[in-house]
């Protein structure tokens, strides 16, 4: 459980921070006036997802003193 | 008993387990990964998405963010590590019971006076900048934001608003403490997570990698804080919390006082990174919306337009999780000053004060000058608890006088906080010196007029016994 748990919350991690970087990357390649391929309300709502998943995870693996 | 009773009387238990009045025994020790995660947390607040575009509101240059934010936050940690770490980890005592040692129970009260109304004003900011979360929720207009200009509530939605966040807070404060603090450690690492999001859609939104570039104020803005003023903000903006001594209490329970470098996760996290991430949200607005930076904008609309719900769910969590023990704090300040104030009515007056200083957006927007007379007001006790720890005998002071005489009140300690605090403020008020200008020197002065007048105490004691 624990493990599920913490790979649960490594992916959320990962959901919160690569699509905004992926976000920047396409963006900055293609100029201010580009659009990139993925969206920014596809970045909100993988956020969203992520931290929803985030929050219902941590209890579950995060050691608190 | 109810329920409500019962949990406030676990509590009182919990906390009175602390060792609150004695060292610190070797078994309660922590090591150092305690520290980490607790500084990381707690210095990633929902003011970090207000300082961030006061910044640019003052006209900051690029080399004073990125340069003067490190140096500032470096002295921070080496405060933290080789100040308070080191008397923490040699007396091994809460701030408050050493002072009491050193001034008296009587002075520790009016400390706590003074520490209480101060927190609730922080929380009071915190409780402003959360409910700017709120307005992304309504039809655009519905709640009329305030901006760096607004000193006045912005109307009854506002003010609803604010209520009803700082009832919720409040009432946590009350019930669920331990509730908090456990989402406060959950939320950590994505809310610094977050902070960087933001900071990495604006980049995309404007084209370019190049912070530098992005941070260089336009030509013609009003430049009204310094590379020193960036270097003195950053780092005496926990004043109270490292040179005035009030973290003692926290690492009082490390086995090393090489804990102290703890403090660079909030410091480098927290503030270094999430300032600067907050101040690139307010330069998109001014950069593609023509809004001027002299005015603002809101937290929660700029990162709801960044990053969505997830941005807002983190103004409301970062504002929540660090005011909660805030308000939480002033209560038993309150507690302490007030006798036979229980501890629910204390939190209630506590989270009366905090959301009466929310609803006014002025504590909020003038948080940049707010930190730096929070910290000149409570950190010269500092100066006295690092004179009597490492100069005492030196000087030929007694340590822990108050303790040693039995004093309740030692005007000493009194007049010694006083003066310099009182110096400072005019100068604050009446010369325009920069408030963070002044937490150093006021410890400085506190320190040196406390040992000249403990000295002068101590000739007066040896004369009337001869």
């Amino acid at each position: 459980m624990k493990a599920v748990a913490a790979s649960v919350g490594i992916l959320a991690l990962a959901g919160t921070i690569v699509p905004p970087a992926v976000f920047m990357l396409q963006s900055v390649a293609g100029g201010p006036e580009a659009t990139p391929a993925l969206s920014l309300d596809v970045v909100k709502t993988v956020m969203l997802v992520a931290t929803v998943a985030w929050f219902a995870a941590a209890p579950f693996w995060m050691k608190v003193e | 008993m109810s329920s409500l009773e019962r949990e406030i009387e676990e509590l009182e238990e919990a906390s009175s387990s602390e060792y609150e009045r004695q060292r610190v025994p070797d078994r309660a020790l922590k090591g150092p990964s305690a520290f980490w995660g607790m500084y990381a947390g707690e210095h990633t607040a929902g003011t970090e998405f207000m300082i961030g575009p006061l910044f640019v509101k003052w006209g900051a240059d690029a080399f004073s963010l990125i340069v003067g934010l490190f140096l500032g936050n470096l002295l921070a940690v080496l405060t933290w590590r080789y100040l308070t770490a080191t008397i923490a980890c040699d007396e091994r005592l809460t701030l408050y019971y050493k002072m009491e040692k050193i001034a008296g129970s009587g002075l520790v009260k009016l400390y706590n006076l003074a520490n209480g109304l101060l927190f609730c004003f922080l929380a009071g900011s915190m409780i402003t900048v959360s409910a700017t979360a709120v307005g992304p929720f309504f039809p655009p207009g519905t709640i009329e934001m305030p901006t760096f200009q607004s000193t006045m509530p912005t109307g009854p939605a506002w003010i609803i608003s604010c209520i009803v966040i700082g009832v919720a807070m409040t009432l946590v404060a009350l019930k669920g403490y331990a509730v908090v603090a456990q989402v406060g450690h959950y939320a950590a690492p994505w809310m610094f997570l977050v902070f960087v999001a933001c900071a990495l859609v604006t980049l995309g939104r404007l084209g370019t990698a190049d912070i530098w570039a992005l941070l260089t104020p336009p030509a013609g803005t009003p430049r009204t804080i310094s590379f020193l003023g960036i270097v003195f903000f950053s780092w005496f903006c926990n004043a109270a919390m490292h040179i005035g001594m009030a973290d003692l209490s926290v690492l009082r329970f490390a086995r090393k006082p090489g804990a102290g470098w703890a403090s660079a996760s909030g410091m480098f996290l927290g503030h270094y990174v999430a300032w600067i991430c907050a101040a690139l949200l307010l330069i998109y607005w001014v950069r593609r919306h023509g809004v001027d930076p002299q005015v603002g904008k809101d937290p929660g609309t700029m990162v709801n337009d960044a990053v969505g719900w997830a941005g807002l769910i983190c103004v409301i969590i970062a504002g929540w999780t660090t005011a909660n023990p805030t308000i939480y704090r002033a209560g038993l300040a309150f507690q302490g000053m007030i006798p036979g104030l229980s501890r629910v009515a204390a939190t209630l007056l506590a989270g009366s004060l905090c959301i009466a200083a929310g609803i006014f957006p002025a504590f909020a927007m003038n948080l940049l000058d707010f930190v730096g007379i929070y910290g000149t007001i409570l950190a010269p006790i500092g100066g006295i608890i690092a004179v009597d720890h490492f100069l005492a005998d030196r000087v030929g002071i007694p340590r822990d006088p108050a303790e040693r005489s039995g004093s309740a009140f030692n005007v000493v300690v009194l007049v010694s906080w006083l003066v310099p605090v009182a110096v400072a403020m005019w100068l604050y008020k009446t010369q325009g010196v920069f408030a963070s200008y002044l937490p150093l020197p006021s410890a400085i002065a506190c320190g040196l007029i406390y040992i000249v007048l403990s000295r002068m105490a101590a000739r007066d004691t040896i004369a009337v016994r001869a």
